[in-house]
């Protein structure tokens, strides 16, 4: 599903430039479960940025889906993201004015999708993370948890090839932070490509795999025996 | 084109309609901008055109571009004569005007009982008898001074003159004074100065002529030559230039030519006496000229204000919003449609705004009409912007919107969305 090749990225900082990616290989398989571990300044959040095409490589492969991503102008890259990526952010980055439905449903209005279809569809993912009921709140009126399984309806709802989730659990209790896992290791289960950027080892744990990165390269990249998040929750 | 597709998309209205009625604050003050700038434009300008259409009734009587000449006494002694010769004009004049003066288009040689000291003839009908004013007068003269007659009747014509007909035109007032409310004095016969006259015609009175009145009584010249014996002389001369003519230019050239007629100093400016109704309504003309191009500065002026605040509203809300359009654009959002909703918006707004103000001052000329409706002292009539002016400045609405629109819209779009969504 992912393939990626000697992969560079630097940032300019003033007169000196920070090395941040400095040669990533990996691939990853389609239905795979992927962690992305690392302290912060490992570059996890930047490879993230990548595969989501919201940053460029300096230099290197990137193969998604046996497209290979290159020469992007900023509307190729919002028609790929589209139409390949689901995001889900540590902050949900839910539109305020909007209900869950209506948040639902905009990466399906960019899609190009009929209102009414859109509006099916979109209910359709809410209930899928048990939040039909909750189809007309505003972002204020709902929880963290569920917040963030709007954002994963929302990330869903494009029906993605690959879902990246940048630090999902990140602004979460422990409790909610295994609710949101749980829901992530069953969209996993019905096949869908999933990276988890995390530095917490127990969301990593819950992966099927966990890469680390640090100081730029991938220092170690192991399949694990996947905690079933839904053990820990009641 | 993608632009224009956007723009008939029902779902395009619906994010923008989400977004305007979400942060209402920031729509209602935006809006605030635009409406008074309109509102200011509408109102103003309707203001003066009204002042404008009042100045042009007052004066749709009478021709814009004439004057009345007339004589008094030198006042520098010149080519043997003393000084304070009266000075008469004459009928002969007339011709010498025409031939030496070729901007005149009409002359109308007038004399009058009763208006310029002396008093005015008794005119006695059955056993009711009142003065009034009384003009001799050529036919031309209405082609200077239109006079509205009501039907039924008609002024003196050439007939009248060469026959030195005893007929008369009588005024509204003096059509009451001496008449029964349901009689036609048409036909009818009055007693001017023990002289029995037909009415021909009875003339609408029309303000604003100068010193007529509803109550005067317009005979033939030749008719009133004979009665009060009044020879070659004549009171004054109302004179129309032609209409591209410069009227000063034209009074200047008519009293030189008087003047040398009835050897007068070309240096006196006392001898003949003139007044030009050109000259006074050039001046009104320029004033409610200056009226009207000052009210489309301000307005204009403060439509731009408006559109600019709109830009900056835009401006703030952009980036008040940038981690909103950073999700958009992380969503699938292409820059395009960003830059074409928040244009839409920007243009919307504008619209919205735009409209509401002119129905604002539409009501308020509707009030300022209804106010000054009974009005007939003071020059206004039918305050109102014509629909070309109003459509005018919606489009240049349209346009600055969408111009103003640009810079916010731009800087939304250079916003990458990775640095959107960092911001926290």
């Amino acid at each position: 599903m992912i393939q990626i090749k000697n992969l560079h990225k630097s940032y300019k900082m003033g007169a000196s430039s920070l090395h941040v990616l400095k040669g990533i290989n990996f691939e990853v398989e389609e239905g795979e479960l992927v962690a992305i571990m690392g302290s912060s300044g490992s570059g996890k959040s930047t490879l993230l940025n990548i595969l989501g095409m919201l940053d460029v490589a300096d230099e290197g492969d990137y193969i998604l889906d046996n497209v290979p991503i290159k020469d992007l102008n900023e509307t190729k890259a919002a028609k790929y993201r589209n139409k390949f990526l689901g995001f889900v952010f540590q902050s949900f980055n839910l539109i305020n004015y909007k209900s869950a439905l209506e948040n639902v449903s905009l990466p399906l209005y960019y899609q190009g999708i009929a209102r009414k279809e859109r509006q099916v569809l979109a209910l359709d993912y809410l209930q899928r993370v048990g939040l039909k009921d909750w189809a007309t709140h505003l972002p204020s009126e709902l929880s963290g948890g569920q917040k963030q399984r709007v954002a994963i309806a929302r990330a869903m709802a494009s029906r993605p090839k690959v879902l990246l989730a940048d630090e999902p659990t990140g602004a979460l209790d422990t409790k909610t932070s295994y609710e949101v896992m749980d829901l992530i290791q069953k969209i996993n289960q019905e096949g869908k490509t999933i990276l988890v950027v995390t530095h917490e080892p127990d969301i990593a744990q819950m992966c099927k795999r966990i890469v680390q990165l640090k100081d730029g390269v991938i220092i170690e990249d192991k399949k694990v025996e996947q905690v079933i998040a839904s053990k820990y929750v009641q | 084109m993608n632009s224009l597709k956007a723009l008939f998309d029902q779902d395009t209205w619906q994010e923008i309609f989400g977004s305007i009625s979400k942060n209402r604050t920031r729509t209602v003050i935006t809006v605030i901008g635009v409406l008074w700038g309109i509102f200011i434009y509408i109102a103003l300008s309707g203001a003066a055109k009204g002042l404008d259409n009042g100045f042009e009734r007052q004066f749709e009587n009478i021709a814009m571009n004439s004057m009345f000449v007339w004589a008094q006494r030198t006042s520098i002694p010149y080519d043997g004569f003393k000084i304070g010769r009266n000075i008469e004009l004459k009928l002969s004049d007339i011709e010498y005007l025409k031939k030496r003066v070729p901007e005149i288009e009409f002359v109308a040689p007038r004399n009058a009982r009763g208006v310029f000291g002396g008093t005015s003839p008794l005119v006695v009908r059955k056993n009711k008898s009142s003065n009034y004013n009384v003009y001799g007068d050529f036919p031309e003269y209405t082609k200077i001074a239109t006079k509205k007659i009501y039907d039924g009747g008609r002024f003196i014509n050439e007939e009248d003159i060469k026959y030195r007909r005893k007929v008369c035109v009588i005024g509204e007032r003096t059509q009451t004074e001496l008449f029964a409310e349901d009689e036609n004095p048409i036909g009818q016969y009055v007693r001017i100065d023990n002289i029995y006259f037909q009415v021909i015609g009875v003339h609408k009175y029309v303000p604003g002529g100068g010193f007529e009145s509803d109550g005067d009584i317009f005979i033939p010249f030749e008719t009133y030559r004979q009665i009060y014996n009044s020879g070659e002389s004549v009171q004054w001369f109302t004179i129309a230039a032609y209409d591209d003519a410069d009227v000063v230019a034209v009074e200047k050239d008519i009293k030189a030519v008087l003047k040398r007629i009835h050897r007068v100093s070309p240096d006196d400016e006392r001898a003949f006496g003139g007044f030009n109704l050109g000259e006074i309504f050039n001046k009104i003309v320029g004033f409610s000229k200056g009226m009207t191009l000052l009210s489309l500065i301000v307005g204009i002026a403060t439509i731009i204000a408006g559109v600019i605040g709109i830009g900056n509203i835009l401006l703030i809300s952009v980036k008040e919003r940038t981690k909103e359009l950073g999700v958009r654009r992380a969503l699938g959002a292409t820059p395009a449609e960003v830059r074409n909703q928040i244009i839409i918006e920007s243009v919307f707004l504008t619209l919205v705004a735009g409209i509401l103000g002119i129905i604002l001052g539409a009501f308020v000329l509707a009030g300022i009409n209804a106010a000054t409706l009974d009005l007939t002292d003071f020059p206004y009539t039918n305050p109102t912007v014509p629909i070309p002016y109003i459509l005018g400045a919606l489009f240049i609405m349209v346009f600055l919107g969408t111009l103003i629109g640009l810079i916010p819209a731009q800087r939304a779009v250079s916003i990458k969305p990775i640095d959107a969504l960092r911001e926290e």
